[in-house]
């Protein structure tokens, strides 16, 4: 049957799959090598991109309309947001001798 | 009465009365499930911010207890959730199509993969619970950083632990909608339901997809630290 519903083929499916795969064993082998701070970065980068092609594809944002695109990318901004001024507050807590900041010592 | 055979000549199956046409009804239903997964995925940040405030206070405790956790399996489960977004995916491709076998073949996959995942997390608890590794229940660790040690397997288990109920929960709705489908309910004007349950499916995956790296590949590079 023709693809008449502007959604992803089955050839898209398995080239998604592949790709998630081969990042699955990606971020296992990079999680043996010593890279410092850097393990981090790679292993939240690889993660990231496999969110992306999930929701991309598998969940047909790519081909959805741009409301969809919107409360998509909603979501993910407010994460963000939780993220950054959650963490400002506390990496920030020991850098003034506030009256508290003696029990995070 | 008259109404009644009104709506049946009028209006194509699955249609509700509110709606223009079906692609509408299809991208309202979608909106809906997107909002949902958005209170979803602030839900899991809260954990997943929590994870972040603490991993950067308590490195070495992470360290070492991440170091208990089974990567073998973590990566099984994690490949096994990766094939259920596949088949989900190829569920939703068949409801597409209308085609009632496909969508039931590819539901009775997707399904028996989630049941996979569960049982190995339950092999996996059970470990756990074995070694006297879960906070306020089995406690074993004695060290002088036991208590940053418990912060890290609180933090496993209440993330895997709503994973997991995700999943569970996933499976319910699954079961639901094969039901559905079983009784001839999709065709390919109307699957809007196939379609927002895949959704949800292939959120949960994606909540593994951080979940994986973050607990279980991290005490890799304990000697490291």
């Amino acid at each position: 049957m023709a693809d008449d519903h502007h959604g992803p083929t089955v050839r898209i499916y398995l080239a998604v799959f592949a790709s998630l795969m081969f990042l699955t064993a990606l971020t296992v082998w990079v999680a043996y090598q010593e890279l410092g701070m850097f393990n981090d970065v790679v292993a939240l980068g690889i993660a990231c991109t496999k969110a992306t092609i999930v929701i991309l594809f598998f969940m047909h944002v790519k081909y959805a309309s741009r409301l969809t695109w919107l409360l998509a990318g909603a979501g993910i901004l407010f994460l963000l947001i939780l993220f950054a001024f959650a963490m400002a507050d506390y990496v920030s807590r020991g850098w003034l001798g506030m009256p508290a900041s003696h029990y995070l010592q | 009465m008259a109404d009644h055979a009104l709506h049946h000549d009028d209006h194509p199956h699955g249609l509700a009365h509110q709606f223009e046409d079906m692609p509408q009804q299809k991208e309202s239903a979608v909106i809906g499930m997107w909002s949902f997964l958005i209170t979803e995925i602030l839900f899991f940040g809260g954990f997943f911010a929590t994870y972040l405030i603490y991993r950067s206070y308590y490195p070495e405790a992470f360290f070492e207890g991440s170091s208990h956790l089974d990567i073998p399996l973590g990566a099984f489960n994690t490949i096994v959730l990766i094939v259920s977004s596949l088949t989900m995916a190829m569920a939703v491709h068949k409801s597409h199509e209308g085609n009632k076998r496909g969508i039931l073949v590819y539901l009775t996959l997707t399904g028996i993969l989630g049941l996979t995942f569960l049982v190995v997390k339950y092999f996996e608890y059970s470990a756990k619970i074995e070694y006297g590794l879960v906070p306020g229940l089995a406690w074993h660790p004695h060290g002088e950083n036991s208590p940053q040690l418990a912060l890290f397997y609180s933090l496993y288990f209440g993330m895997t632990g709503m994973h997991a109920l995700h999943m569970i929960i996933g499976i319910g709705l699954l079961i639901w909608v094969f039901v559905k489908a079983a009784q001839g309910t999709y065709t390919a004007e109307y699957n809007a339901p196939v379609e927002i349950f895949g959704l949800y499916w292939h959120f949960v995956d994606i909540v593994w997809i951080f979940l994986f790296p973050l607990l279980y590949l991290l005490g890799l590079q304990a000697g490291g630290h």
